[in-house]
């Protein structure tokens, strides 16, 4: 991404990449804002059943996801200062830690999912269309695409997070050149920040 | 600046690459090589969209079935219609001549990110396949129309699905491309190149580049809701489950009248350029050019709901969709105003480019005063999802973006490819194509009025005279069509070798050398403090 391939003058443009990064994330805002626009329609018309169906959600490991995801942000947030004083061991270390969080964070919905599914409450489901009301089938059905989608984030988070370690052990990414971790925390920001908005949305309003 | 013999030597064209032939294009960054490579793509769709729409066109020659049953007909306005939205009008102008031309135009020797670059374009192609999987594979092509509307879209038995998600892939090549302009105009400039000495084409795609970037995504999320709705009956939109199909149309109009203004906002900025080039004179009002392209960006945001006038809204939305919508038509007049007052006492060099400026200026208010009758409430719903209706969009998006990559192709040919076009064919060429443009949609105006229902394989036999008279247009447009290929694609073989500035324009591309070299320039550019993209004496 930083350098012109065809021709021998090497460009780069630490500004260039970060204006990129930051425009990236608005479309990712913008693709989870329609999510967010089809949620709050639907909570306005089914307020009783968005409620009833919030309280099977399990808040203990939506919290814990929370926490998990926040020390996350810090750790990143870290790691791209100790690059720039040249303690790329400590980086990587940092960068080890996000990736083990996040790792974390999907085996917790992994788990989370898994016993929902065990209650036969997925979209389509013969449970779910018997058993429930048009608003709960939605909530749940949003339920599923949005923090379906937002794993999905997680994972390209995590697959930039590894390319940019990749990147800072064979020293290409370095204090002068942070770009690449800088963007990478960047989007991974951008993911926390999307499930601060999921975590309320979905397990806190009652 | 380059001398001709040393340019020729390593112009873009010649230039030899770590690979050879095909492989040194589909490999290759350069912008202008992309730029080519949208091009062949692009046209390639097109004529596959233009053979559907001749199909159409003939099954409507008579009423009742003519060549094809009402599936197939079904189909056809549907694959014709995904193909020309977002496989030709949507990339058209931004991703072949804003590719190509906005890096020189700006002084900038690529854009910012000539890898993402090349990664659109394959996205682009991806999205192509995948499309056309969906006509070859499964259950027969898919018959939505172009909007995919739930809840048929979930419904139908046709194989929709991939051509949801080609859909999908080609608006994120769109973003990607919108991306890479913004930082590339941000970053990039020349020295000297302060934002109010663009030229108007690059402002006209920095509009475009922001409306791609914010309006795609919205759409994007929509088709992912529609694949899986059908996927897993997630219930969004499916009223069975307590989803709201109504919601889908708020949201994919939420993109889809932006998009309108991807299209037509780069074919306004191209005849910005022709037009103060072939009448050799500043143009008109600068910066009313540049604050209408900002306000077209800005106001089209908040008007899409004008398509679902019919489709069930509280008075209170359509009275505020409505007035935005006559609000939105006030900067593209503006526009029109600054074309013709840079005419006006201007020496007019009357070229073939300038031919179809003009005539987009002709077509494009037909277009667009037609469109404020759509915008008015009552008269809405008298000529809602008739044949007007359709005459009306091709009148903007053919004849306002076609005519407009018609004009830009003949006014940056020679830049593009070093040699001239054969003249009296190119004019001849436009005369035959803008005679049967206005037989083919003329009659669908009158036709819509009188209740001609569009989407339809058959229709009333009160309806034939202008059927018939629309279906020759279109043969007649199709000879245009070949005309100007044949013309084009003979010339830039063995034209006669281009001057660097053909035309006497004072825009940075013409001051390079005509094809440019690889690297655009030899030394940056810088602009003082007295030149302009528009000093003409």
């Amino acid at each position: 991404m930083e350098q012109n391939a065809h021709n021998e003058h090497v460009h780069y443009d630490a500004e260039a990449s970060k204006i990129g990064m930051w425009l990236f994330i608005f479309t990712e805002l913008l693709l989870f804002g329609g999510l967010f626009i089809v949620y709050s329609v639907y909570r306005f018309m089914n307020q009783e059943a968005f409620h009833l169906a919030a309280e099977e959600l399990n808040t203990t490991i939506g919290a814990i996801n929370t926490v998990l995801l926040l020390v996350s942000s810090m750790t990143i947030a870290v790691s791209t200062t100790t690059l720039q004083l040249k303690k790329k061991g400590l980086t990587l270390f940092l960068l080890g830690i996000t990736v083990i969080i996040g790792v974390v964070f999907l085996v917790n919905k992994y788990f989370e999912w898994g016993a929902k599914i065990e209650h036969g409450i997925w979209p389509g489901s013969e449970h779910l269309k018997t058993a429930f009301s048009q608003g709960e089938i939605l909530f749940f059905g949003l339920y599923y695409v949005m923090t379906g989608l937002h794993a999905l984030h997680i994972i390209i988070g995590l697959i930039i997070i590894l390319f940019a370690a990749h990147r800072v052990y064979k020293g290409t990414v370095n204090e002068n050149r942070a770009a690449l971790l800088e963007n990478a925390g960047l989007y991974w920001h951008l993911v926390d920040l999307i499930w601060i908005f999921l975590f309320p949305l979905f397990y806190l309003i009652h | 600046m380059h001398k001709e013999q040393a340019a020729n030597m390593s112009n873009y064209l010649t230039y030899q690459g770590k690979y050879k032939g095909l492989l040194g294009w589909i490999t290759s960054t350069d912008h202008k090589r992309i730029g080519l490579l949208y091009l062949y793509s692009i046209l390639t769709m097109f004529s596959v969209g233009v053979l559907l729409g001749l199909a159409m066109k003939l099954e409507l020659l008579a009423p009742g079935k003519t060549i094809m049953d009402a599936q197939t007909y079904n189909s056809t306005f549907t694959v014709h219609g995904v193909i020309m939205i977002f496989m030709v009008v949507v990339p058209g102008l931004p991703a072949v001549f804003g590719n190509f031309l906005m890096p020189i135009m700006i002084g900038a020797k690529d854009v910012a990110f000539p890898k993402l670059n090349l990664l659109s374009w394959y996205l682009y192609v991806a999205g192509v396949f995948l499309v056309l999987a969906a006509l070859f594979f499964g259950n027969g092509a898919p018959d939505t129309g172009w909007t995919f509307y739930a809840p048929y879209s979930f419904k139908t038995g046709t194989n929709l699905l991939p051509a949801v998600f080609g859909a999908f892939v080609l608006g994120f090549s769109s973003i990607l491309t919108g991306l890479n302009f913004l930082v590339t105009i941000h970053r990039m400039r020349c020295p000297g190149m302060k934002w109010t000495k663009l030229p108007l084409f690059v402002w006209t795609l920095y509009g475009t580049a922001w409306i791609q970037l914010l309006a795609t995504p919205v759409v994007g999320i929509t088709l992912v809701l529609i694949a899986l709705e059908r996927l897993f009956g997630v219930g969004v939109f499916d009223p069975a489950l307590g989803g709201d199909p109504i919601l889908y149309q708020h949201l994919f109009w939420i993109y889809s009248h932006p998009a309108v203004y991807i299209m037509i906002l780069p074919a306004m900025g191209a005849i910005s350029e022709i037009i103060p080039t072939f009448a050799q004179k500043q143009v008109f009002g600068y910066k009313a050019i540049i604050a209408s392209t900002m306000a077209i960006a800005f106001v089209g945001y908040l008007v899409w709901g004008h398509h679902m006038f019919t489709a069930g809204m509280s008075g209170t939305a359509q009275y505020y969709f409505s007035l935005l919508t006559f609000i939105v038509a006030i900067p593209s007049a503006i526009k029109v105003f600054n074309w013709i007052s840079t005419m006006y006492k201007g020496s007019i060099n009357v070229q073939t480019p300038l031919y179809w400026a003009a005539s987009f200026i002709f077509v494009f208010m037909i277009g667009g005063l037609s469109g404020l009758v759509l915008g008015a409430l009552a008269t809405d719903v008298h000529v809602h999802d008739t044949a007007f209706v359709v005459a009306h969009f091709h009148y903007i998006v053919f004849g306002g973006t076609g005519f407009a990559f018609m004009a830009a192709i003949h006014y940056w040919f020679p830049k593009i490819y070093g040699r001239m076009y054969d003249k009296g064919w190119a004019n001849a060429g436009w005369l035959v194509f803008f005679i049967g443009f206005l037989a083919l949609y003329t009659p669908m105006f009158y036709l819509g009025m009188m209740g001609m229902p569009r989407r339809y394989y058959d229709y009333m036999k009160e309806f034939q005279g202008g059927n018939i008279l629309s279906t020759f247009g279109s043969w007649i447009l199709a000879t245009g069509l070949v005309i100007i290929i044949v013309n084009l694609v003979k010339s830039a073989r063995h034209g006669t070798p281009a001057e660097m500035d053909p035309w006497h324009s004072k825009t940075l591309e013409w001051q390079v050398s005509s094809p440019p070299s690889v690297e655009n320039f030899d030394e940056i550019p810088e602009i003082a403090e007295n030149d302009g993209p528009y000093n003409y004496k």
